[in-house]
């Protein structure tokens, strides 16, 4: 990259408009940036709530205008410079630049990296037909909201949160849906067995054909276009579309080029600062190296993390210490989550899961890590503080419901 | 034209036409106030729209907050007897003059 090549010039150019650049853009504002600010997204849109996408935008419920983050006018009206419709293909952390897939260059005095993640693309034979959807963006999401109409059997790869919530939505407009998880419950990497069970239980209620331990060998199709999912067990499934949720990878890959330390994720220090100068790195894509060594997929993340970036790069060094919560909607189940489980030793079941209002609490050495509450926004609440002070309490007392979480004594050992 | 006014962190006040239809968080949102996170979208899983309604006219009432929106507002440090989770309250023209303060953050 020469400098006879650029284009434009920032002060802070910030890659990624989703959640977490959004959020940069924002707070650099209210802590007084004064400097000049790009939003690079590689959507099209202005900046917009995801996590819609797989529940009320799906469904039909919410309008897209209803799902801006922030309206058109804010952005011009905090001198922010919206670059959308553009991918960054590759850093130069010497000259200080970044490069689009337009052939653009902007230089930067600060960069934050909040690029975000593309789904995972299935790799079996016949994954590249027509008829099989993600859920990761709008576009995506469109295409597959055009072809519902004329889709009746639908089968969803990946027990995660999209494919559960998907499965929901799929059901509530009266599709045939399976579900097809490789692993022997659903959410098995990021929730306990009573949920994995209970959300099994539920959507299987409702009709949802799940089968667990199953393999994706191939699929098949006709003119191109895909009609049946073949197990490795050599079952097969006949589908009008498949929908994939098995997750996401990291877009790091110009930063990694670029020298930064990392791999599956960039590794940051608590103030978000990557391993290369001035340059940031927030929201799904990061990895916090003091903290569990993982990246964390939520709104919330994406958010505190571009607000503790925003005030690194104005001068307030503050650890990013937030609370991680989370949220699932499906059907008419609302899950609350509070606190990170990795690590848990065992769980508390608080409440009947029949009762379909119950938490499961997770503990690491007799110490609360983290809640999944289920229609149980009390101890949502209420186990924040829990969670927070990484209480001891005794697991028959957390069990009771008969008492408050907040009016439970701690073990005094 | 249906009004509404909200209290920034700052105290100083802000008054804006509103658009019926849309919740007091859309509003608040759509109108630049960026101390408003409304995280969830709207969808009453966390409590960051959490405002204080200062001045209601006199001939409205608000929705009776359901068992959900008071459980949310009970976990916050800033809880008054006037606070609501924004997103809660579907803005109509039997609103306009409210007067909306936007509580500190938790």
């Amino acid at each position: 990259m020469t400098p006879d090549n650029l284009t434009r010039s920032f002060d802070c150019v910030i890659v990624g408009a989703g959640h977490g650049g959004s959020q940069t853009a924002a707070a650099l504002r209210q802590s007084g940036f004064t400097g000049s600010i790009a939003l690079i997204g590689a959507e099209p849109e202005i900046p917009y709530d995801r996590p819609s996408l797989s529940k009320d935008y799906l469904a039909g419920k919410k309008t897209f205008d209803r799902m801006h983050l922030r309206p058109q006018d804010f952005w011009g009206a905090r001198e922010v410079e919206l670059l959308l419709g553009r991918h960054v293909s590759a850093v130069d952390p010497t000259a200080r630049t970044v490069m689009t897939d337009r052939g653009e260059y902007f230089s930067y005095g600060q960069m934050v990296w909040a690029a975000g993640g593309d789904p995972r693309k299935l790799s079996c034979p016949g994954s590249d037909m027509a008829g099989i959807f993600y859920i990761r963006s709008k576009a995506d999401c469109d295409a597959l909201i055009n072809v519902l109409p004329d889709a009746q059997r639908i089968v969803i790869i990946g027990g995660g949160y999209v494919g559960l919530e998907a499965a929901a939505v799929f059901r509530e407009i009266g599709k045939d849906v399976t579900l097809v998880e490789s692993l022997d419950r659903v959410l098995a990497r990021v929730a306990g067995e009573p949920i994995s069970r209970f959300y099994e239980n539920e959507h299987r209620a409702r009709g949802v054909d799940i089968r667990l331990n199953s393999n994706v060998a191939s699929l098949e199709g006709v003119n191109g276009r895909v009609s049946n999912v073949i197990l490795a067990s050599g079952g097969r499934i006949a589908a009008d579309i498949v929908v994939v949720g098995i997750g996401i990878i990291p877009s790091v890959g110009p930063l990694i080029a670029a020298g930064a330390e990392g791999a599956n994720g960039i590794d940051v220090d608590p103030f978000c600062r990557t391993s290369l100068p001035d340059i940031y790195c927030i929201g799904d894509c990061a990895r916090l190296k003091n903290g569990a060594g993982i990246r964390i997929e939520s709104v919330q993340n994406a958010t505190d993390q571009a607000t503790t970036a925003a005030k690194a790069i104005c001068g307030e060094l503050r650890a990013y210490d937030a609370m991680p919560w989370f949220w699932s909607n499906q059907y008419d189940l609302k899950m609350q989550t509070v606190g990170l489980n990795f690590g848990f030793d065992s769980v508390v079941t608080r409440g009947d899961p029949v009762s379909r209002s119950f938490s499961v609490i997770y503990l690491k050495n007799g110490a609360v890590l983290a809640l999944d509450c289920i229609n149980s926004p009390r101890d949502y609440v209420q186990g924040r503080k829990l969670v927070d002070s990484a209480a001891r309490i005794d697991p028959a007392a957390l069990a009771n419901t008969s008492r408050q979480l907040k009016e439970i004594d701690l073990v005094t050992s | 034209m249906a009004t509404i006014s909200v209290r920034t962190r700052d105290g100083e006040l802000h008054s804006f036409e509103g658009r019926v239809g849309a919740s007091l968080m859309e509003n608040i949102r759509n109108g630049g106030f960026d101390e408003l996170l409304a995280m969830c979208g709207g969808c009453l899983s966390c409590a960051t729209c959490h405002v204080f309604v200062e001045e209601l006219p006199a001939s409205a009432s608000l929705p009776i907050p359901s068992i959900d929106e008071t459980e949310l507002i009970e976990g916050s440090d800033y809880r008054q007897e006037n606070s609501r989770l924004s997103c809660q309250i579907p803005f109509d023209e039997t609103l306009s003059g409210i007067v909306i303060g936007i509580a500190p953050e938790d």
